[in-house]
């Protein structure tokens, strides 16, 4: 049986009359990699603090690894790792004293501080710059150092805020593949990001927009719930082809790729006979059409677009 | 030892260690501010230019004017002709005192009638003007009672000595040096400007880099946070202490009368008191920016209602209650009373009631309003 490592019931939290997060329920299981999907400002910050137990939620109940954040917070804290796209560190401290300051605070003795460092620096490959100062370290690096500081004290349940902003293409890849092996270890993960990419590396997804949770599923069934039907097209006149296609309903979205065009049908209708019809009836000749799967990008669009336009999910 | 709260213990002095400018200020600051004040300040008035308006210019007159400047507290720096003369030299600087002496002076003193002697002094620095007044005042009254004395002899008169003497005995600091009074509240006044600075920017510093919420949201307990943050500067401020009472035993040769572990156990309840300030003006500082100024302007009501620079005895009835409410003032009063009078702890339960209580009020304050939640 999989156990709720986090559970939110109605969680809720204003400022003032900003309302950052509305009545969210969800459920995160033991050993997954559950991602929390947005724009900025959507609220995903703000969720991932209430549970942390570091911002008391307006109204609703979250309890995690077994506590409730609003009266235990402190028990909270002590079985997860947090680590933000600020990373945290101490610049003026080296690799090595970030490390066992972070082990201090979290309450483990002299000896066994020195066995997890030393396996830390191992496992991230950080044994050559342990006593470089933090603070010259390159972003990647630095990422690195965060991610060890706050697994050190071996937490169940690692809160991930945008852990990967500003980091490079090659540093994100590998921080993914440590991350999958600290949630094989049994390590749940919560990550939030707004990279689409790094949202179908999740397990489970969260869509979190203007404060309110769209959908909650895995990659595949958030994609399969949009029925969305893709296609890429390359057209003589790519940017009027757009504009024209945009305008109609059975169109969900249009999106530019150099010279092909990625255009997204709903309600059943079969892109690839659509859309050349659509664009011959107006003069434009298409070149190519193919049909294509549907990406976690084009379902976290079409749900935006729906949610703005007031309509229905 | 509590294991968390020595992590940050260790983590603030690392940090510490790399922060040469810190550092520097740190032990820079006590030296140099008690260099400064020790020979800057210096309340002994001596050597008043005075320049001379001479009606007389007879031996007396210019017999008087010497033994004025015998005093020590004079220089005479010229003669002016005329009374508006007197004006140009003291608004110019030149002198800020002028004794006139009348015409006539020498005949009036011989055939025994009174003269009296004029002394103008510039009543802009009131400091010169009580000084010069004690000791001109004070030099003709010996002369008149001489004349009186020797005129007596001469007409056959007993002469027995002046009837009523009073005799001013100083306790603590026979030579009324200056440096004496002023080197031990210097030791206050660094423990209060580096001890609220510097935690106030500690934990500024933090929440200005993001790492404090990093902490909060650690397991860490909230004393253990605040205890493990103030500890390492505790020491900070002995190390300073120390420095001042050497420096000032060296050079200012400072006496230390009292109990220096009394005085460094006292210390403790100060230092204290102005860290936990200083972790209350953080909580309101959201940048260390903030903070400085904040440090700063708290200072500036320390040195003037403490009794550091002026006497609490002068003071206006609310200034002198604003002041009981900083704990400076009372440690001044602990640590002049050990060091130049050397007071016991039964003499100082007063200031040691004083100091408990606000410590325990700012403590109260800052860890109510020090949260471990972001809002």
């Amino acid at each position: 049986m999989t156990e709720a490592v986090v559970r939110t019931e109605h969680l809720s939290r204003s400022f003032g009359d900003l309302v950052a997060v509305r009545d969210v329920s969800l459920e995160v299981r033991r050993g997954e990699i559950f991602g929390f999907l947005g724009p900025n400002g959507a609220g995903k910050s703000t969720t991932i603090r209430m549970l942390c137990g570091i911002l008391d939620p307006t109204s609703g109940r979250g309890f995690v690894v077994g506590h409730d954040i609003a009266k235990e917070p402190e028990k909270v804290k002590a079985r997860i790792g947090y680590m933000t796209q600020r990373f945290s560190l101490y610049e003026d401290l080296s690799v090595t004293e970030n490390l066992e300051f972070y082990a201090g605070i979290y309450g483990l003795g002299p000896r066994e501080r020195a066995v997890r460092i030393a396996a830390v620096l191992a496992r991230t490959g950080l044994e050559g710059r342990a006593r470089q100062l933090a603070g010259t370290l390159s972003g990647g690096w630095k990422q690195r150092v965060a991610l060890a500081c706050a697994t050190i004290h071996e937490p169940p349940l690692l809160f991930l805020d945008e852990p990967t902003a500003g980091v490079d293409p090659v540093s994100r890849r590998e921080f993914w593949d440590q991350i999958h092996r600290i949630s094989a270890e049994g390590t749940t993960v919560l990550v939030t990001t707004h990279y689409m990419d790094e949202a179908e590396r999740c397990h489970r997804l969260a869509f979190i927009f203007r404060g309110t949770l769209l959908d909650v599923g895995t990659p595949e069934e958030i994609v399969a719930r949009r029925a969305l039907r893709v296609v890429e097209v390359v057209a003589a006149d790519a940017v009027r082809a757009a504009d024209l296609l945009r305008t109609l309903p059975e169109v969900d979205e249009v999106a530019h790729y150099g010279p092909l065009l990625r255009v997204a049908t709903r309600g059943g209708v079969d892109p690839e006979r659509f859309v050349p019809d659509a664009l011959a009836a107006h003069g434009i000749a298409v070149t190519s059409v193919r049909a294509t799967r549907p990406t976690v990008e084009d379902a976290f669009v079409s749900m935006v677009k729906d949610d703005a336009r007031g309509g229905a999910v | 030892m509590n294991v968390r709260l020595l992590a940050i213990a260790v983590k603030e002095l690392r940090q510490l260690r790399r922060d040469r400018l810190t550092l520097g200020m740190m032990a820079g600051l006590p030296v140099l501010q008690l260099l400064l004040f020790g020979y800057a300040i210096n309340t002994d008035v001596r050597h008043i230019p005075t320049v001379v308006l001479d009606h007389d210019a007879s031996a007396e007159s210019r017999d008087f004017a010497a033994s004025l400047v015998a005093t020590g507290f004079y220089d005479v720096v010229g003669h002016v002709e005329q009374q508006d003369e007197i004006g140009r030299a003291l608004r110019t600087g030149r002198a800020k005192v002028a004794l006139v002496v009348p015409a006539h002076y020498a005949s009036d003193l011989a055939r025994g009638r009174p003269t009296t002697l004029q002394l103008v002094v510039d009543g802009s620095d009131p400091q010169t003007v009580a000084s010069a007044l004690n000791t001109a005042t004070g030099l003709a009254a010996a002369r008149s009672s001489q004349l009186v004395a020797t005129r007596l002899a001469a007409a056959g008169g007993v002469v027995s000595a002046v009837p009523i003497q009073m005799e001013p005995v100083t306790w603590y600091n026979p030579d009324l040096r200056t440096a004496t009074y002023v080197v031990p509240g210097i030791v206050g006044v660094i423990l209060t400007m580096t001890m609220v600075m510097l935690t106030a920017m500690a934990i500024a510093r933090e929440r200005e880099r993001g790492t404090l919420e990093q902490l909060i949201v650690s397991p860490i307990r909230r004393w253990e946070l605040v205890l493990g943050k103030i500890l390492p500067y505790v020491g900070i401020g002995y190390v300073q202490m120390t420095l001042i009472l050497l420096v000032g035993r060296l050079v200012f040769r400072v006496p230390m009368v009292g109990s220096t572990s009394l005085l460094y156990a006292l210390a403790f309840l100060f230092i204290a008191a102005n860290l936990a300030l200083g972790l209350f003006f953080s909580t309101l500082a959201k940048t260390q920016q903030q903070a400085m100024q904040m440090s700063f302007f708290f200072l500036l009501p320390n040195i003037l209602l403490s009794g550091f620079a002026f006497p609490w005895e002068g003071m206006p009835e609310p200034a002198r209650w604003l002041s009981q409410m900083l704990p400076l003032t009372h440690f001044l009063r602990i640590v002049r009373g050990i060091t130049l009078k050397g007071a016991t702890l039964t003499d100082l339960t007063g200031e040691l009631a004083w100091l408990l209580a606000l410590l325990i009020l700012l403590v109260t304050f800052s860890s109510l309003r020090f949260s471990k939640k972001l809002d």
